[in-house]
């Protein structure tokens, strides 16, 4: 049953990933993102990873993304110009890397036979919040405050390029 | 407490069940009370009461002509209508209605509310770009923005919640109140919650997603037939989901006032049934609280719906959450 949840998670991800990638369409690319996503916090799901999972879909899927949409719908980004509208050389040396790297992974992927681990009570512990929150004020905290004050800066940057020089008349209120 | 042993499969078909007739339940109530407030008698002419005037609401919407904008894109118009639907439908999986009685107990259930919350915000915005027109798309972007500036007061009020449970998950919230409702303890966060719950589910005094004085029908404008159909459905699925929300966090659960200190043992039967009764009961106040704000209340303007919720109640929520915090390490420690 895990198995077959696995394969149809990991097929759409990589489906959605592919489409995301090879859309025209920036909203429809968006979309596509936003599926891999949640596909992804599916592994994650089936990993019983519960906590890494959902916060995947609140930050990235329901935060970030809704964001990134935003964006694009404002600006109103029209069809992009194909990228392989005209032949370079340089594509084919692309294509045949590109081909190289497949065939490693496909390669590689074929001695595996059991695709998911056996999760054994100790290995879902550690996908829960007390032991994600344990680590990470205690082994990690050095990191967790940097990455808190990192985010800090950038949200006061952002406010100080918003704001730079804005002149506030009377359209208050 | 013997836990009621309840299949979680029935569990979950009965509150599905419930939840899709409550909506058709609510429009009924809405049209209702709405003209009892302004003096009117409302519809009561299909059936006894008007009571059946909700099936031919839907008869009337199965059948007229679905229209699609020629310039819009007809597959995201096609999907839109679907996501809150799904979103409101998903949030039934961790709510517990009594005692043993959910469908699943998530180690992150709190967090999992919130994540399926942050998702409906794609059903709006998508329609009103998919639909190619301006109101639409005023009203789409409206709402995107608004659903996000009030998931952080909404966060930050659960949070300071949670903090006393210690737990995320939202069986222990329930069972945690058994003595004390946390409306007692944290009054300032029970108000930044309902709050921040109708502003969420676009209800007045926020409903300014679709104004019609300036946008026509807002995000929905270009809709027709049971994609129509689909957002009324979803937005009254969501006022009942906000009410569960509301008793679950901050009234009790499915516990009557200070339980704990009087409420004799009784058999597993009983308490099951006093439980949902209890739960059915305050949900179905909160609802009628939804729909007599919509009626008294006039709609704020956008830019004070957005100094609302920046500049008072996230700092108020942050503020409320560090003295909670504060004040419950010092009787800890």
């Amino acid at each position: 049953m895990a198995t077959y949840a696995f394969v149809l998670l990991a097929v759409l991800a990589v489906a959605s990933a592919l489409a995301m990638v090879l859309n025209k369409n920036t909203v429809n690319s968006a979309l596509f993102l936003v599926l891999n996503l949640m596909s992804v916090a599916g592994l994650y799901l089936l990993l019983h990873a519960q906590f890494l999972a959902i916060i995947q879909i609140l930050v990235y899927a329901g935060a970030i993304m809704v964001l990134f949409l935003f964006v694009i719908m404002l600006l109103n980004v029209d069809e992009e110009e194909s990228l392989f509208d005209k032949f370079r050389a340089i594509y084919l040396v692309a294509f045949l890397l590109g081909v190289v790297v497949f065939g490693q992974i496909v390669y590689s992927l074929g001695g595996v036979t059991d695709l998911l681990p056996e999760i054994s009570a100790d290995m879902a512990y550690v996908g829960t919040v007390e032991a994600v929150g344990e680590v990470l004020y205690t082994t990690y905290l050095m990191p967790f405050e940097m990455t808190a004050i990192l985010l800090t800066a950038a949200v006061v940057g952002a406010l100080m390029i918003a704001q730079y020089k804005v002149k506030t008349s009377d359209q208050e209120e | 407490m013997a836990e009621a042993e309840v299949n979680s499969y029935v569990v979950l078909g009965a509150a599905l069940f419930m939840l899709l007739n409550s909506a058709a339940i609510c429009v009924y109530a809405e049209r209702r009370i709405a003209s009892f407030i302004q003096n009117r008698i409302g519809p009561n002419r299909v059936g006894p009461l008007g009571l059946f005037q909700p099936l031919a609401d839907v008869v009337k919407l199965l059948l007229k002509e679905d229209v699609t904008p020629v310039q819009g894109f007809r597959t995201i118009h096609t999907i839109a209508p679907m996501i809150p639907v799904v979103t409101a439908l998903l949030t039934v999986a961790v709510i517990p209605f009594g005692d043993g009685i959910y469908v699943t107990d998530i180690n992150a259930g709190v967090l999992y509310l919130l994540a399926a919350a942050s998702l409906g915000v794609y059903g709006v915005t998508l329609a009103g770009w998919a639909s190619n027109s301006k109101y639409s798309l005023l009203g789409g972007l409206r709402a995107a923005a608004q659903m996000v500036s009030y998931e952080l007061p909404l966060g930050m009020a659960l949070a300071s919640v949670v903090i006393f449970v210690g737990s995320l998950s939202v069986v222990d919230v329930a069972v945690a109140q058994e003595n004390w409702w946390f409306v007692f303890l944290n009054p300032l966060g029970a108000v930044i919650f309902i709050i921040a719950a109708f502003a969420e589910s676009n209800r007045t005094p926020f409903d300014l997603v679709e104004a019609e004085q300036e946008l026509v029908g807002g995000f929905h404008t270009e809709y027709s037939s049971m994609k129509f159909g689909m957002f009324f459905l979803a937005e009254y699925m969501h006022v009942v989901i906000n009410s569960m929300l509301i008793t679950t966090f901050f009234f009790g659960s499915y516990h009557l006032p200070f339980a704990g200190y009087w409420l004799p043992e009784m058999s597993t039967t009983a308490k099951a049934i006093l439980d949902i009764t209890v739960f059915t009961g305050k949900t179905a106040f909160f609802i009628f609280l939804f729909i007599w704000v919509r009626w008294t209340i006039p709609r704020f303007k956008f830019n004070q719906v957005m100094s609302l919720g920046w500049s008072r109640l996230l700092p108020l929520s942050i503020l409320n959450f560090i003295v909670i915090a504060a004040i419950l390490f010092a009787i800890n420690a």
